[in-house]
């Protein structure tokens, strides 16, 4: 009977029907798994962990405590650990936790595993600090005084007040230390060399040395080489104020450590904080994140000209993309004489949207970059060579490299939503006497403006998450100034500039201190996942919306 | 305005001015939009197509032949030369004759500019004399009386007016100019070699009585004063193993080896690494028995020795290591294009490639490793001429005996690349039999480049493999299932789920396959195989249990929504199998299965073929997804409702009728999928070694094109050999995936005529 009843169940073709629902449950899961897994913890990252502080007594060495954040958890089995490992009596696992210890500077590693058999009793002391520092990660420690100039000024429960009072004036002081050295300072560097430009240029030019030009610019460059002298009186001033204050600080194994305020950029006491204020202090690291610049090889800091570079570049390639796309999608369909050869095309247009991204690189390199750019550059910047202007990777090329790449994608939507358009639209239009650009222009273009608009979304959202020709074409690791700044020509075309996908590839795979990075890469990871799922979300229901119109209106 | 104001004006007249006027600057607009489309349609296609053509054009150069021009061609006096060396610059010749003089003149009119005589003393005669590697420009003459002198070709080069380059040659004397006696008895030196380098220096002599002596001078430089030094001279008696009269003598560079060439074509090999542990390695006879050795020289960095034949053949001989670590002298390939004697052998002192004059005036150029003859072009009428090969291996000047002398200049870019140098396995130096190696730059001059492609295409045809594999099966269920099985509302939810999955970027992926998947596969291989045992397991045993499962609750979830049931039963079965993996590790491999691989003969890296191949797996799932998903689901109702209504069950209708009806479009829908993973750089780049290995091991990486350019590219010199080969690579990607896509796109076009008369 349950015989039968299996092989009828069998038969029905049943089995097949349900691992083939598997398949659809595990691809789901996957991309849901992958998504939720970016976003837990690219987004914890953010939160203030609470610092524990555990006695630790590992054999043959004196026992110490260690304060950290508690990053990751495994169990190894036995066999993997060190051979002199002191195993207990039938003990076929090891339990160990990655703790991040931070003050890279004093114990010379920041994360460090710990084995829970080594463990005493974990605890949570309220008045541990975190520290963020300038450089060497973070401080983990407890405050013990606050000094001016090596003197001591509070102590014991004024200490913390004082602290924090002093780092907002320190802070603030950086602040105005770094808007001199990059913008003011910035300004007389590019003044000057526009200078030498122009000199050479004479000296190109066979003007003789005599000629009062020589002395103008001569002249010129006294008055910046004054203002820099100016302002670097000015600097000065700035970091001896800034080197006023220091605190001393416990380290976990009981050493003190003078840190000068200058060093640090943020503190807080996580094992105090409530939810609220861990919620508050949550919003104001990720806004330092979007709009922070990184520190420490990036491995530390905020990524903004990642973003920055990211959106220009795509904006730059709409630009260009949009109406070469558009247009050669409206003479495929309206123009061309439809036979072989725009099958022909057609194909071809179609085949390279799948051609690999990193051949358009090596293209983009080879051909805009030495060939175009390198005359370019023969022929207008004459002055600067044989440091190059255009002939080395840059913005300019990276999005021109981008809208190659991308300009199928535009070119297929556009024509799929211009067959869309019903015959009787255009026979409408024609038979009350238009034009053929005029039926474009008013009938067939405005209803075909959301398939192309859905085309452009889709190109930005690939152009977004391409790497591999960017590499290639003016990506770097970190970029010396954003493309837009307050010097004219104001757009720097033939910058370098970072990108969120290089980031996460540069920070992940490149930097020396993989451990420390990580979470960072993740917060990278998770917002360009979330600048590109919400761009397709958007051409998707553009592109339902818009069958739903022409449903209506073939009816 | 203009537009505007004539739209609300009256309407003219048909045959008026106004309204002809107007009829006119419409046509005139229509007309300017058809040519301003046209042009621009047109332009994007036409710069679509430039991809194609410049990558074309950048690669074409490779495999160009070498060409030869006489520039300049003018008189000399006749000299009896020995030697003839030109510098960097091809400006500077040095003709060294048989009585000691050196003669440096104008490579381009015969202008002298500058005479040497070596300090000789007048009693004694010279010899014989011979030239060191040519890229230390060191030479000795041997005397009469047993002794040598050593000497060195030298170029200052200074800018004494800004732009303009002068030339000063010199001569120096790296050992001093004092003679060396390398025959203690002092026997006139017949034959002589030398050859020296980071100060030490060796020279070999055969003597009128026919022992081979050497003497090596070891020079000690003062480290306060670089112009003080001391010597340390050696000097040993090689014993020869043969009547037969000596022809030739080479030492290496690093004075390591020594060929004695003897009449009867035998080629004798010494150690002479130390001078009290000289001995004879090996002995064979070169050539056959009517053929005889007319020229030997070492390929630059003194590991090959290049011999020319009496038949016109030129043969490459090297020392091969085998398993015991003995080292004998093998003939590695022989070029046969000429037919006259060998004269004269010029290696190229940067790159492994070589010009040959024989007895008929003709001169070859040709390469080694590429195996690849570049010219043979008659250029001299007197065989007799000198013949010197610039550094840069750009210029050659000849000089005939009666003084005619020939400036040519060489266009020989990319010797290096042929079919053979990039697909074919390659005998490298050093190494112990033909290979396929890819290894692009080194920091030695004298490096051998290993170029060749099939490593890299074999990593990344590894990698689509294991992609299609992890892709093909889920993605074409998943579409089944999806298009015919699936109620429509969970197909609105899961249809965008995968678009999303498409647009994923990859560098995303190959992060988290680089940094999260690839330790969690280490740490927990058993357990990964468990999930893929035990996934389809459950699957199939909740679709049995369902059938048992009370009709009330069974009705409760419509039909079209197993997959739903399934994604719990799915999860459970990777958390389980994943804490079930430190016990099954335990159990069955000594809790170590990375180690026990390896102990099996399996090598184990962590970033492998595996974790590429599940994550490439699922960038390339939604591609071929969504294009069978759109093809199962417009195949026409009517078959299907046809064939469920003469009884077929759904899953026969299926199977029998929609797949079969699907099957073009499920064929192209794999085919640009394997396209996609072809080309994929950032997933192979971050998740693989990168090491070009040649193994089919699951378990271990490889190195892809793609992320072999991506890696290599921003380092390449523009134009070089290099920056050719990866532009090469570039094209044979864009090839192999044009292919692919074609072939797709040309079965779905038939496709959709098809279906279009059902």
């Amino acid at each position: 009977m349950s015989n039968s009843t299996f092989k009828s169940w069998y038969q029905s073709g049943s089995p097949w029907v349900w691992l083939n629902a598997g398949a659809v449950s595990i691809s789901l899961i996957a991309v849901i798994g992958l998504v939720l897994l970016i976003a837990v913890r690219g987004l914890s990252h953010f939160w203030p962990a609470d610092i524990m502080s555990v006695e630790y007594n590992e054999p043959g060495l004196e026992p110490t405590v260690l304060m950290g954040e508690k990053v990751n958890h495994e169990v190894v089995p036995a066999e993997r650990v060190p051979s002199d490992y002191p195993l207990k009596e039938g003990q076929t696992t090891v339990e160990r936790y990655l703790l991040k210890i931070g003050n890279r500077d004093q114990f010379g590693l920041d994360f460090r595993w710990v084995n829970k058999d080594w463990m005493g009793e974990i605890s949570y002391p309220k008045d541990i600090l975190a520290i963020e520092r300038r450089e060497w990660g973070h401080f983990y420690g407890y405050l013990l005084s606050v000094q001016q100039q090596g003197e001591t000024v509070a102590e014991g429960e004024q200490a913390w007040p004082e602290f924090q009072q002093r780092l907002e004036r320190s802070n603030n002081l950086v602040a105005e230390i770094k808007y001199i050295e990059k913008i003011e300072i910035g300004k007389i560097n590019q003044a000057l060399e526009s200078l030498r430009l122009d000199e050479r240029r004479l000296e190109l030019d066979g003007v003789p040395e005599d000629n009062p030009a020589y002395a103008e610019i001569e002249a010129a460059k006294a008055l910046e080489n004054e203002k820099y002298a100016k302002l670097q009186t000015r600097l000065s001033e700035l970091n001896q104020a800034l080197v006023r204050d220091q605190v001393v600080l416990q380290m976990s194994n009981g050493q003190e450590v003078i840190l000068p305020l200058a060093k640090i950029v943020d503190v807080v006491k996580p094992n105090e904080m409530n939810r609220l204020e861990k919620m508050q202090h949550y919003f104001h690291e990720v806004w330092k994140f979007v709009s922070g610049e990184p520190r420490e090889a990036n491995t530390e800091g905020g990524i903004f000209p990642a973003i920055f570079g990211t959106v220009m570049m795509v904006l730059i390639m709409s630009v260009i993309v949009t109406p070469f796309g558009v247009i050669a999608a409206i003479y495929l369909k309206e123009y061309a004489k439809q036979g072989f050869i725009t099958r022909t095309i057609r194909i071809a247009v179609n085949n390279l949207a799948g051609v690999p991204s990193i051949v358009y690189g090596v293209f983009g390199l080879g051909f805009f970059v030495y060939f175009l750019g390198g005359n370019i550059d023969e022929i207008f910047f004459q002055a600067k060579l044989p440091s190059p202007t255009f002939g080395q990777p840059g913005l300019m090329w990276a999005s021109l490299t981008l809208a190659i790449l991308t300009v199928p994608v535009v070119i297929v939507a556009t024509e799929e939503g211009l067959s869309r358009i019903p015959r009787a639209m255009r026979e409408g239009s024609l038979a009350l006497g238009a034009t053929k650009a005029e039926t474009l222009w008013r009938t067939v273009i405005p209803m075909a403006a959301p398939a192309m608009m859905t085309g452009l979304i889709l190109a930005v959202a690939r152009a977004a998450g391409e790497v591999a020709p960017l590499m290639m074409v003016g990506v770097v690791k970190l970029a010396p100034a954003l493309a837009v700044d307050s010097v004219a020509p104001y757009l720097h075309l033939d910058r370098q500039f970072m990108h969120l996908g290089f980031h996460i590839y540069d920070v992940g795979f490149q930097s020396p201190n993989v451990e420390a990075a990580r979470p960072l890469v993740y917060a990278t990871a998770f917002l360009l996942l979330l600048i590109i799922v919400v761009l397709n979300l958007t051409a998707i229901s553009i592109r339902n919306r818009l069958r739903e119109n022409f449903k209506a209106s073939d009816n | 305005m203009a537009e505007q104001t004539i739209e609300t004006s009256v309407i003219a007249a048909a045959n008026s001015k106004t309204a002809r006027r107007r009829r006119n600057w419409r046509e005139f607009k229509d007309k300017l939009a058809r040519f301003v489309v046209t042009g621009g349609g047109i332009m994007v296609i036409v710069a679509i197509v430039l991809i194609f053509f410049y990558l074309l054009y950048v690669v074409i150069p490779l495999f160009n032949s070498a060409d030869l021009r006489t520039e300049k061609q003018f008189e000399q006096v006749p000299t009896n030369n020995v030697h003839l060396t030109l510098d960097e610059y091809n400006e500077v010749g040095l003709a060294i004759d048989e009585k000691a003089n050196l003669r440096f003149f104008d490579a381009h009119n015969g202008d002298a500019i500058a005479n040497f005589t070596l300090p000789i003393p007048e009693e004694n005669a010279v010899n014989s004399f011979a030239a060191g590697s040519a890229s230390t420009g060191i030479f000795a003459y041997g005397l009469n009386n047993g002794q040598a002198i050593v000497f060195q070709e030298k170029y200052k080069i200074s800018y004494p007016q800004g732009t303009q380059r002068l030339i000063t040659p010199e001569i120096q004397y790296p050992i001093g100019e004092e003679l060396v006696q390398v025959d203690p008895q002092g026997q006139s030196l017949e034959m002589l070699t030398v050859q020296s380098y980071d100060d030490l220096t060796t020279l070999i002599a055969l003597t009128a009585d026919n022992r081979l002596m050497m003497s090596r001078i070891t020079k000690d430089v003062n480290f306060l004063d670089d112009t003080v030094f001391t010597l340390d001279t050696e000097t040993v008696e090689i014993k020869l193993d043969s009547a037969a009269p000596v022809s030739m003598l080479r030492l290496d560079i690093d004075q390591r080896e020594l060929y004695v060439i003897h009449d009867d074509g035998d080629i004798a090999y010494y150690d002479v690494q130390n001078t009290d542990n000289v001995r004879l390695i090996q002995r064979v006879s070169a050539v056959p028995d009517d053929v005889e050795i007319t020229a030997a020289e070492f390929l630059t960095g003194g590991i090959s020795l290049l011999i020319g034949r009496s038949d016109g053949q030129i043969d490459q001989w090297f020392p091969v290591r085998d398993a015991q670590n003995n080292y004998t002298i093998e003939l590695i390939r022989s070029f046969s294009e000429q037919t006259a004697p060998i004269r004269s052998i010029l290696p190229e002192q940067a790159r492994k490639g070589f010009v040959v004059l024989d007895e008929s005036g003709d001169v070859g150029i040709y390469h080694t490793t590429a195996e690849r003859n570049l010219l043979v072009e008659n250029i001299l009428a007197d065989a007799n001429a000198k013949m010197a090969l610039s550094p840069r291996a750009n210029g050659l000047l000849t000089v005939a005996a009666n003084g005619d002398t020939q400036f040519h200049e060489i266009q020989n870019e990319h010797p290096e690349v042929s079919w053979h140098s990039l697909w074919e396995k390659v005998w490298y130096e050093s190494r112990s039999e033909p290979e396929y190696l890819w290894q692009s730059s080194s920091s030695s001059s004298d490096f051998e480049p290993k170029l060749s492609l099939t490593p890299l295409t074999f990593g990344t045809i590894k990698a689509a493999f294991y992609a299609m594999v992890v892709a093909v099966p889920l993605a074409i269920m998943g579409a089944i299932f999806t298009a015919y099985f699936m109620s429509p509302r969970m197909r609105n939810l899961v249809k965008p789920t995968i678009e999303i999955m498409e647009a994923l970027p990859t560098v995303i992926l190959g992060f988290l396959a680089g940094l999260w998947l690839a330790p969690l596969v280490e740490n927990n291989l058993p357990g990964v195989f468990s999930i893929l045992i035990l996934t389809p397991i459950m699957v199939l045993l909740t679709a049995w249990l369902w059938t048992k499962v009370p009709k009330s609750i069974r009705h409760r979830i419509p039909e079209g929504w197993e997959a739903a049931i399934l994604i719990p039963i799915v999860i459970v079965v990777g958390i389980v199998s994943m804490k079930l993996s430190l016990p099954l590790e335990n159990l069955l491999f000594g809790g170590d299965m990375p180690g026990w691989l390896e102990s099996t003969g399996i090598g184990y890296d962590q970033r492998n073929s595996l974790v590429v191949g599940m994550v490439m797996g699922f960038a390339v799932i939604p591609t071929i997804f969504s294009i069978t998903e759109d093809a199962i689901f417009s195949v026409p109702k009517q078959l299907t409702i046809g064939s469920l209504a003469l009884g077929a069950t759904p899953w026969q209708t299926l199977t029998k009728v929609v797949l079969l009806t699907a099957s073009p479009a499920i064929f192209s829908a794999v085919m640009i999928g394997l396209g996609r993973a072809v080309g994929e750089t950032m997933i192979v780049l971050m998740a693989t070694g990168n090491t070009p290995i040649m193994d089919f091991n699951i378990f271990e990486g490889f190195r892809a094109l793609s992320a072999n350019i991506a890696v290599e590219m921003p380092e390449a010199a523009v134009n070089s050999t290099h920056y050719r080969v990866l532009f090469l690579a570039a094209l044979v990607l864009f090839s192999a995936t044009f292919v692919f896509n074609t072939l797709a796109e040309l079965v779905r076009q038939r496709l959709r005529k098809k279906y279009s008369s059902l």
